[in-house]
């Protein structure tokens, strides 16, 4: 589903992806991890088209296009999802319109009829009740004035409505107490099935405790240098980063 | 000939001063004035970014014939909610009592003439021309040596006007250009409670400017709710001189629409004359081509315990231009003041422009005062964020910048009226309200 060979991306021409390779196929969870700067959030904001980042060498192909080549808005339409770090806060524009407005672009883009009043209505519902969402959040402007626990949460609700084929979670879990985390993951839980895929980026493990990851990969200095079963996870919990950033010392 | 020449001209034409039941006096100091003082030119200080002198080196017809607009025209420019709203209108000027609808008990309308004269004869030598104290030009001065054309509303103490007062102001350019001068004096008794939306309308393609001036006194217990609404054709400028004065403890809440026209300026001016009077002053603006608009605000904070808030916003898109200078004075004697004012401005095009000019000039050393601007483009990290939800760029900006409407937006509280800005607003952006 989702193919990365030998990404390099620059910011302000500094280097930060130096050369990712990573296949993901559809059932499958994948979980990133690494120290603070290692390139995590970069990978995620590259795949999902912020244009801050400059591709510089590789390809990514996506659903068997050339992902790279896609605006953000064609990449949500091939079924691309990013969960925001930081969720932007935007006043005046209520949740229940933006996701109307962005269920029914997607529907387009794919060929499909707008979903009408009565349509979206019943959906909407569903998801609510499956990511356990209250329907006064989603009547305010969107994410204004939200806790953390409230933004994350209507991040995991869109991607419920979008029901994207890769879902890229970028540190989900900051900023979130143990219940709130909980809460999410149950969310993206329910949304797992044999023909999507999820991609945690994350810096602690605990998040992988509730989305328990097929394959951890440990991305240090732009690269991934070391990949394993979700039992990786509980080795880098218990010896830290440092381990990782002894062993690879030369490389850096 | 030039306008101005011309329009001095037709002021010596009129009746002499002792025909005019005591509006002669203010007539005369007004006209001696305008000669004084001329048409502002952008070496003053309050029109040094907008420039009107252009509109008096062409000529018009003023005084233009106002039984040229039939009823059929009236209705293609009505207001949602006429059906239950008094309607005044105004053609080239001048008061139209057959197409004007009034339907509230307790609401007078009379030509200021005859208001001189006769029972409300104190209000109006009291509170005519009030607005001069503020605004020192001659563009003033020139509304003023015409007043004898003017209209007064009076509202009775005590009454609630259930529907809301529609004043339409159409020019008809068709055969010429046309300058008009509606002029209106408004007297809200104690108690009472008003709504007014105004609109301006030019009809033809000939030019109209149109220098506009009402002014509102607003006695204690009071309510008075103002709302403007700018949608004139490109080639209709204006300046539009609102004035209140809360002589009693009393609420205000305007708000002001600006999306076409060719130049306009706003004057509003907010008097707080007396304890514990409340006003609340909103204003959006979209501009595109080649259009100006300028707000210029002073709220006078002049006896204590009174509050004042405003917000002004505005998007100015291809060449257009913007001005926004608000004035906040505290008066020494106006401690425990509450003055908040705040301008956004959002530039869409390289070739767009503002200047915004907030300021403070405060006497009084216990109050809580705060005032702020801000020019930016549209923020490219809400844009991502929509986009990144299939979102197409250009469906993103109209959310965004509709989302930077709305606060505003909210603040019409007469609904048929808020959604019909809604939806001039939403047509501007192409952006689908469903």
């Amino acid at each position: 589903m989702l193919s990365i060979k030998n990404l390099h991306a620059n910011i302000d021409d500094k280097k930060i992806l130096k050369g990712i390779n990573l296949e993901i196929k559809p059932g499958e969870v994948h979980a990133i991890m690494g120290p603070n700067g290692s390139g995590k959030s970069t990978l995620a904001s590259v795949l999902a088209g912020r244009e801050d980042y400059e591709v510089t060498e590789g390809t990514v192909e996506f659903a068997g296009k050339d992902l790279l080549d896609l605006s953000p808005e064609e990449r949500a339409g091939e079924g691309l999802f990013l969960a925001f770090q930081y969720p932007v806060e935007i006043p005046g524009l209520s949740t229940t319109n933006f996701i109307k407005t962005a269920v029914n672009e997607v529907r387009k883009y794919r060929g499909e009829e707008p979903l009408d009043a009565v349509a979206f209505l019943k959906l909407m519902k569903e998801k609510m009740a499956m990511v356990n969402i209250d329907q006064s959040l989603l009547s305010r402007s969107l994410n204004e004035g939200f806790s953390g626990g409230e933004k994350k949460r209507n991040e995991v609700f869109q991607m419920a409505m979008l029901q994207p084929k890769l879902a890229i979670l970028d540190e989900t879990d900051s900023g979130l107490d143990i219940d709130a985390i909980r809460i999410v993951a149950n969310g993206v839980n329910k949304l797992r099935s044999k023909d999507n895929a999820v991609l945690v980026v994350t810096h602690y493990q605990r998040l992988l405790d509730y989305i328990v990851p097929d394959f951890v990969h440990v991305l240090y200095n732009g690269r991934i240098v070391k990949s394993g079963p979700k039992e990786l996870a509980f080795e880098l919990e218990e010896k830290g980063y440092d381990f990782i950033k002894n062993e690879f010392k030369v490389e850096a | 000939m030039n306008n101005l020449e011309y329009i001095k001209e037709r002021y010596n034409q009129l009746p002499s001063i002792n025909d005019l039941n005591g509006l002669g006096v203010i007539r005369q100091k007004a006209f001696e004035a305008l000669n004084k003082m001329g048409i502002p030119t952008t070496r003053h200080e309050e029109w040094k970014y907008t420039r009107i002198g252009s509109f008096f080196n062409k000529e018009y017809q003023y005084q233009a014939n106002q039984s040229t607009v039939s009823a059929n025209e009236l209705s293609a420019v009505r207001l949602p909610g006429y059906e239950q709203a008094n309607e005044m209108v105004y053609i080239n000027g001048r008061y139209s009592p057959e197409l004007s609808v009034i339907r509230s008990k307790g609401l007078t309308i009379q030509p200021l003439q005859e208001a001189a004269r006769n029972e409300y004869k104190d209000i109006v030598s009291k509170h005519l021309g009030h607005s001069s104290n503020y605004l020192k030009d001659g563009i003033m001065a020139l509304s003023t040596a015409f007043v004898q054309d003017g209209v007064f509303v009076h509202v009775k103490k005590g009454q609630i006007i259930e529907h809301p007062i529609y004043i339409y102001n159409i020019t008809d350019a068709r055969q010429a250009n046309v300058l008009a001068q509606p002029r209106t004096l408004v007297y809200v008794g104690e108690n009472a409670q008003v709504k007014f939306v105004e609109t301006f309308n030019t009809l033809g393609t000939q030019e109209s400017f149109t220098n506009r001036v009402i002014e509102i006194v607003v006695e204690k217990d009071a309510i008075t709710e103002y709302y403007k609404i700018q949608t004139d054709a490109s080639h209709a400028s204006q300046v539009a001189t609102t004035h209140i004065q809360q002589i009693g403890k009393s609420y205000t809440h305007t708000v002001t629409v600006s999306l076409n026209a060719g130049l306009v300026r706003n004057n509003l001016n907010i008097v707080l004359d007396e304890q514990y009077c409340e006003a609340h002053l909103y204003g959006i603006y979209l501009q595109q081509g080649q259009s100006h608009i300028d707000n210029h605000t002073v709220v006078d904070h002049a006896k204590p315990h009174c509050e004042s808030n405003e917000l002004y916003k505005g998007m100015l898109d291809d060449q257009s231009t913007g001005v926004f200078n608000g004035k906040i004075f505290v008066r020494q004697d106006a401690q425990k003041t509450n003055a908040y004012q705040s301008n956004k401005n959002i530039l869409l095009a390289e070739g767009a422009s503002v200047n915004t000019k907030p300021q403070l000039e405060i006497f009084a050393d216990d109050v809580k005062c705060s005032h702020g601007c801000t020019i930016g483009r549209l923020d490219d990290e809400s844009l991502f964020y929509l986009r990144s939800r299939g979102i197409s760029e250009s469906t993103a900006r109209s959310l965004l910048l509709h989302g930077f409407a709305v606060d505003i937006l909210e603040q019409i509280k007469l609904a048929p009226i808020r959604e019909y800005v809604d939806k001039l607003i939403s047509e501007r952006l192409e952006f689908d309200l469903a």
